[in-house]
């Protein structure tokens, strides 16, 4: 079985209140920030680790690759993927403002020619675009199955489909694809027991969270392979499908008032604002 | 002539509430670049949905009915709804930013060759280019864009849009004929669904919610928060800590990757208010926080606030309200 799983590089997530416009507000400046993965990313390597992995045994059934697109620097976030346990990265030099969905989507669609691989698993979003379209995109220009904002996924121990449990407007919708497909995760999917393959006991994958990387982790990360590509050696059509023309900042909220007791607080729900 | 296409959200027998809005957005550009909409619905069987959908100022209705429609599944929705957008030479497809818009419109807009702009909060038209607003960094940062495509996808924020008030005169309803399924079907299959229960409004319909964080500390302590809701016929909400300690279903997640709601009052419970969690309810009216750490982010985007142990101030709060019902 061979995973692909696609990760962006995002400014900190618990820091995103930083990131700052330009003064002519064509332009978005994280400058100071942390780059992580983004997290809905790392979660899909968490789930493809559990799909392929025993980690009580090191027995593996498949490969994960993760693939970037982004620039040099995104090395440091694949090589951590590669540290919490993924076998091989791929780096696709490509700068932000020349990438939309579709170009994404696009640079996948040749890495997937490449690799060949059954499944690629994906975040359902990055959390600076907060778009939410490429693996949708990926499964329609690849015409394969999709199952999007997986909260579980259940493989039988011969890893030839996935039955994915989707959370959804209104509760949870189960769907099962069979491989090649593509699936994108939502945060539940690193909950203990939500990835299940019927292989490793579900004890061992009784944890809470995306792992780590471990020290030997990220000392076996340095030697794993990485391949490095442009959008260009792929063949990748660079067209924009959406065009950023600027940045705003939204209304900002200020802070109220602390009132001491409950009675007063609902005297001033009823008088000064009106709701109750 | 209709050259803008709103595809409507439907729930367990109902026309949501956020399809109202997006007919809303869809008018608004219609007088934008000349023209009008048409609303198509798909499922198994829609004739209860019809008098809802037929008052809604469109064109046409369209409506694709058969057999595994009302499962939803992008696969295949797509073929059907861009069969037509081709014949109809749409020129603007819109759908609410719903679990089931977010699916489906991204795979229909590849197959369409078209742009995307997901979660829309405004439009405007500027030489001849609809400029959206949309929201990204969980919307501390609002861009601006334009689809230099053929056609243009969109999904749009519904607490953003007035929802479309009912108008008297009926559109014409068509029925469509629906494809043969594609080959890629043969490689899905719809398997259940699970319904959460809620006997309460919809998050985002919702004109009060009261949500609660980590500090509720059990599920079994989620009734306060509930009780509440109930005293104002309003919506629970959950932080995403809360959800996955397993106090309370996912679908009550609001936040930057959950229910984005913009009530007339808020009140946050024993949340911190981390910034995916502001993402999802800082267009509320008026937000009132509760929570024992004065520290709490939540204290700066609320316009009141209780420092106290929520044990003690929500059944007060409760018992204070009663007395003006």
């Amino acid at each position: 079985m061979k995973i692909i799983v696609p990760m962006k590089r995002v400014p900190d997530p618990d820091n995103v209140d930083k990131v700052k416009i330009s003064s002519d507000g064509k332009r978005v400046s994280s400058e100071g920030l942390d780059w992580k993965p983004n997290p809905f990313d790392e979660y899909a390597v968490e789930a493809a680790l559990r799909l392929v992995k025993d980690s009580g045994t090191d027995k593996t059934t498949g490969e994960v690759i993760v693939a970037s697109i982004g620039p040099e620097e995104a090395t440091h976030q694949v090589r951590w993927c590669l540290a919490m346990g993924a076998d091989r990265g791929i780096l696709v030099l490509g700068d932000d403002h020349e990438l939309d969905a579709s170009v994404v989507a696009r640079a996948l669609k040749k890495l997937v020619e490449k690799e060949s691989p059954d499944l690629v698993l994906m975040g359902k979003q990055a959390v600076d675009g907060d778009s939410n379209q490429t693996a949708q995109i990926l499964a329609g220009m690849l015409g394969w199955p999709q199952a999007t904002f997986a909260g579980r996924i259940e493989t039988p121990a011969d890893l030839s489909r996935a039955t994915v449990t989707r959370e959804v407007d209104g509760g949870c919708a189960t769907v099962t694809v069979k491989f090649p497909a593509v699936i994108s995760v939502d945060v539940r999917i690193v909950t203990p027991q939500a990835v299940n393959n019927n292989m490793i006991p579900p004890d061992k994958l009784n944890r809470d969270g995306p792992r780590y990387a471990s020290l030997t982790g990220i000392m076996k990360a340095k030697k794993k392979p990485m391949d490095r590509y442009t959008l260009e050696d792929l063949g990748v059509d660079t067209t924009q499908r959406v065009k950023t023309i600027s940045f705003s900042q939204p209304p900002a909220r200020s802070g109220g008032v602390i009132l001491d007791t409950v009675g007063e607080l609902v005297q001033r729900l009823k008088e000064e604002a009106r709701v109750l | 002539m209709d050259n803008i296409l709103v595809i409507a959200q439907i729930f367990d027998g109902q026309v949501k509430k956020s399809t109202n809005s997006a007919v809303t957005f869809a008018s608004r550009v219609g007088s934008f670049i000349g023209g009008s909409y048409s609303i198509m619905a798909l499922g198994d069987d829609l004739s209860g949905q019809t008098p809802h959908l037929s008052r809604l100022g469109a064109q046409r209705v369209i409506l694709a009915e058969a057999p595994g429609l009302d499962q939803a599944l992008a696969e295949r929705w797509v073929p059907i709804i861009e069969q037509v957008v081709r014949k109809g030479s749409y020129k603007v497809v819109v759908s609410p930013s719903s679990s089931t818009g977010k699916d489906v419109l991204p795979r229909l807009a590849q197959h369409l060759e078209a742009g995307m702009a997901s979660d829309v909060m405004d439009v405007s038209y500027e030489g001849d280019k609809l400029n959206y607003v949309r929201p990204m960094y969980a919307g501390n940062l609002n861009s601006t864009v334009q689809i230099p495509t053929e056609v243009e996808v969109v999904t749009v924020r519904q607490t953003e849009f007035d929802p479309f008030e009912a108008v008297a005169q009926e559109s014409p309803v068509e029925m469509i004929e629906v494809p043969p399924p594609p080959e890629v079907l043969e490689r899905i299959e719809f398997n259940d669904f699970e319904k959460s229960i809620s006997e309460r409004p919809d998050l985002p319909d919702a004109q009060v919610v009261v949500s609660g964080g980590r500090g509720l500390k059990s599920g079994e302590n989620f009734k306060i928060i509930e009780e509440l809701a109930e005293l104002f016929g309003g919506a629970v909400g959950a932080t995403r800590a809360a959800v996955d300690a397993g106090f309370i279903h996912n679908d009550f997640q609001v936040g930057q990757t959950g229910k984005i709601v913009a009530p007339e009052l808020y009140i946050a419970v024993g949340l911190s208010g981390a910034l995916q969690h502001v993402a999802g309810m800082k267009s509320s009216k008026v937000i009132v926080a509760i929570n024992k750490d004065e520290e709490a982010p939540i204290f700066q985007v609320a316009d009141y606030g209780i420092v106290a142990d929520l044990f003690k101030a929500v059944p007060e709060l409760i018992e204070e309200v009663k007395k003006l019902m």
